[in-house]
């Protein structure tokens, strides 16, 4: 009968008990905050008691995942003051002993080690599911050991470093061929330059010199 | 490459050609057409009253833009010359002109291809994912983001430490930056390979087009983005209320003036491998009804992307209210939007007005983001950058934006060299025992010019190119232009330049441009420089540094020129302009000495006597 009585109080306790272990603002609790619509938008499903049960399950993991030894239940993990933020906060008991809760560093650090993992579970991330108090570690940033913008500028410098020598190259060539050409006629351009430069203008083809102006004044 | 053409100017060497009649408009065009088409006109046109503004620019244009630029036109063609020749043909006492054209072209050609090389930079930067302005690099034991960025934006710590590496003011010169002499080596390389061989006019094809094309390219992606309508309400809306206040003018005047690119000794160049009997009239309407046309045209996309990066910075401001009120009064998420949050915060404010309060809610106005306005190298690299991260597809708005400042840099870069390389060749200044053919001579010009402008990457480079591109590039033009008008108009003589035109053109000049070049233009220049100066004296030298110490950062701390500095500020200003009564008294000397029988030969440039003078070096 005792028995009996014991059996129903711890019940109607238990319950209660954890009650008191989470609430707002526990010492040893932390508060979550799930944007469900902001991360997935048309395709947000609807926070109920299952999630919240899949949660429990999810943190349960997280505490078995960092301390390796002990076995942590869905009963471990309780939940109170939900809103339909959706926000609630959540403590964590030790499974040997359910009025004992596991210090506020603890599970953080259980937290942080698999929070990939329990992001994943969600369909959300660092900023969709908050942990109020444990901040997200920075990415690390993507250092390739060449910088991108060196290697444009290597091919832009390279590409006119060989168009400037090309170009060095054609006029020099050019420039031979011009010499060339000039030496094997040197007898016509003596006698172009004879004539030529009258007003500034060149002129074209050779002087004629049937036309000289001696006879400019003509003779009485 | 230009001909070699069939007329002489003189003693027996022929003058290059050009092509074809495309090739050089499209080369005044790209001269004329630069980044301050971009980022000048659209600032100014939204700072005073959005399409009102059209009115003084355009009455700028027509008496002011256009008479100068057809009067620069016309003497290039005519006399066949650079600006040194040109003037020294005009009257040898105003030679001094030439000079001083040639001398503002070599120190502008120093700066501007600083902000081409940094054009290269942010080009080169635009090829990685995600864009390095985007977000704040870490600091060095990674535990959170460098503080210099998160005080102020990753796109202002990009620019200022990242691109600039920017000292807190201008006593502390830094270092070269290494990246910076890089990007400045490439920018100087890319301008010489487009100058040796003339390679320059098949350039100039893609140059002075393709930023017509990246245009319609944004103008179009633009008017698809969400917030652009705004953008351009805001812009042309017109508010005559401005346009009472002087500033307003001189600020027009001053902007069509600088926009044309006159006075800097590039277009009498251009205009000199013209054939004689070109009809420069309709070349000068042309280039400078399309330069007018495409810095309205530039506006349109530059406002409708303003427009778009206010929205979203807008849309920002209100979700970051709406996350905070939503937290703290546990409401469901996403229940308070963008649309109904003023009535939400209406009710909570009424309910929970103390809780609400210390929430430090920030104010959202869409005006005070349409308000923020920049321009200059604040809006390409500042303002810009932060839209192209929001658009989807960042580093194509992003590559194709800053190619198309390169080839408008580029293109303007072409007319400056031209007005230092000409007068350079025309005064047959480089000497004897260097090989003309093998270029040495620009390769010697382009060398020294990018030694020099290695100023510009040091760590207060940024400082300089402001003094330059103020002190340099604005008054002595002004003076320039002021005495090139007064020299064609009164000392050559309207009657003189008259025939020339009848010669060249066909007609004479109708009664608008005389009445323009004889009273109007002259007149609007002198007060404009008057007024110009007047307002700079008025304010006292002072520049914005940017110093992460100072108490208010981000905000750019405004410190005054130091005495050395502003020595130098009134030197710069002042050195390109003392040549022209240097010169002047140099050949009143000379003149009193007895040499006056050679100096007959140069006022007499008749098109119908003997041509072969020679200039006198």
């Amino acid at each position: 009968m005792l028995v009996w009585i014991l059996f129903l109080l711890c019940q109607v306790g238990a319950p209660a008990l954890a009650q008191d272990l989470c609430q707002r603002d526990a010492p040893n609790g932390y508060k979550v905050r799930i944007s469900l619509k902001t991360a997935l938008g048309e395709d947000a499903y609807e926070w109920n008691q299952s999630e919240m049960f899949f949660f429990q399950a999810t943190m349960a993991f997280a505490m078995r995942r960092h301390f390796q030894m002990e076995t942590y239940n869905v009963d471990n993990i309780i939940l109170c003051v939900q809103t339909s933020r959706v926000s609630f906060w959540f403590v964590v008991t030790s499974p040997d002993n359910t009025t004992m809760l596991i210090p506020k560093a603890d599970v953080e650090k259980a937290v942080r080690m698999s929070r990939h993992r329990i992001n994943n579970a969600f369909l959300l991330s660092d900023r969709t599911l908050e942990f109020l108090g444990i901040y997200p570690t920075l990415a690390a940033p993507v250092n390739p050991d060449t910088p991108p913008w060196l290697i444009v500028f290597g091919v832009v410098i390279g590409a006119v470093c060989v168009g400037i020598i090309a170009l060095l190259i054609s006029s020099l060539l050019q420039k031979r061929r011009k010499e060339k050409g000039m030496t094997e006629d040197g007898q016509d351009e003596e006698d172009m330059q004879v004539k030529g430069v009258e007003n500034g203008i060149n002129l074209d083809g050779t002087y004629n010199r049937g036309f000289t102006d001696d006879d400019r004044f003509t003779k009485l | 490459m230009p001909e070699e053409g069939m007329e002489n100017s003189k003693g027996g060497e022929e003058r290059p050609k050009w092509n074809n009649k495309a090739e050089y408009l499209l080369t005044c065009i790209g001269f004329a057409v630069g980044l301050g088409n971009v980022w000048r006109f659209p600032y100014l046109c939204q700072i005073y009253g959005g399409g009102a503004f059209l009115i003084p620019y355009l009455i700028a244009l027509v008496f002011q833009g256009l008479p100068l630029l057809y009067l620069e036109l016309a003497i290039g063609q005519r006399l066949r010359m650079g600006s040194i020749g040109v003037w020294n043909s005009i009257s040898p006492y105003l030679g001094g002109v030439g000079v001083a054209s040639m001398v503002v072209s070599l120190c502008v050609s120093l700066f501007y291809n600083t902000i081409v090389a940094w054009v290269l930079w942010y080009l080169f930067n635009s090829f990685q994912e995600p864009l390095p302005w985007s977000q704040c690099p870490l600091n060095h034991n990674n535990t959170g983001y460098v503080e210099e960025c998160v005080e102020s934006t990753p796109v202002n710590y990009f620019w200022y430490r990242k691109t600039l590496n920017i000292t807190p003011n201008m006593e502390t010169s830094g270092s070269l930056q290494w990246w910076m002499v890089v990007s400045l080596a490439t920018a100087w390389s890319i301008v010489y390979i487009c100058f040796i061989r003339g390679s320059r006019p098949s350039a100039v094809y893609v140059t002075a087009t393709f930023p017509y094309l990246v245009l319609t390219i944004f103008l179009v992606r633009a008017l698809t983005l969400p917030g652009s309508s705004e953008g351009l309400i805001y812009l042309f809306t017109p508010d005559v209320r401005p346009l009472s206040n002087p500033q307003v003018w001189l600020d027009a005047a001053t902007q069509i003036f600088f926009s044309l690119s006159v006075a800097f000794g590039g277009l009498i160049s251009f205009s000199s491998y013209n054939s004689q009997k070109n009809n420069c009239e309709r070349d000068a309407v042309l280039v400078g009804v399309i330069n007018s046309a495409t810095s309205i045209y530039a506006s349109i996309p530059i406002f409708a992307i303003l427009g778009f990066k206010a929205h979203t910075n807008y849309v920002t401001c209100l979700n970051g209210n709406i996350l905070a009120l939503t937290n703290e009064f546990d409401i469901s998420d996403m229940n308070i939007t963008v649309e109904n949050y003023e009535q939400w915060f209406d009710s909570l404010n009424g309910t929970h007005p103390s809780r609400v309060s210390d929430l430090n809610l920030k104010t959202c106005d869409l005006q005070t983001f349409l308000d923020q306005s920049a321009s200059g190298t604040g809006l390409a690299f500042i303002v810009f950058t932060e839209a192209v991260i929001s658009m989807p597809g960042s580093q194509v708005w992003a590559v194709l934006f800053f190619i198309m400042l390169f080839s408008l840099g580029l293109s303007s870069m072409f007319g400056n060299l031209e007005g230092v390389l000409t007068p350079l060749h025309d005064l047959k200044l480089v000497p004897k025992w260097m090989p003309n053919e093998l270029f040495t001579g620009k390769t010697l010009i382009c060398l020294v010019l990018f030694l020099v402008s290695l100023i510009f990457t040091l760590g207060s480079g940024n400082y300089w190119l402001e003094i330059f591109n103020s002190y340099v590039g604005s008054v002595p033009l002004l003076i320039i232009a002021f005495f090139e008008i007064i020299a064609v108009a009164y000392i050559y003589g309207i009657g003189r330049f008259s025939d020339d035109l009848e010669f060249m053109t066909g007609h004479r000049p109708n009664i608008f441009w005389k009445v323009c070049w004889l009273v109007i233009s002259p007149l609007m220049l002198f007060v404009v420089l008057v007024a110009y100066v007047a307002v700079q004296a008025q304010t006292h030298p002072t520049y914005p540094a940017w110093n992460p110490d100072y108490v208010n950062f981000p905000d750019t701390e405004v410190l005054p020129y130091p005495d050395w500095v502003f020595a130098i500020c009134v030197l710069l200003s002042s050195v390109p302009v003392i040549f022209i009564p240097l010169v002047a008294i140099y050949r009143l000397i000379c003149c009193m000495s007895g040499r006056h029988s050679e100096d007959r030969l140069h006022n007499d440039p008749n098109p119908y006597a003997n041509e072969g003078y020679v200039v006198e070096s």
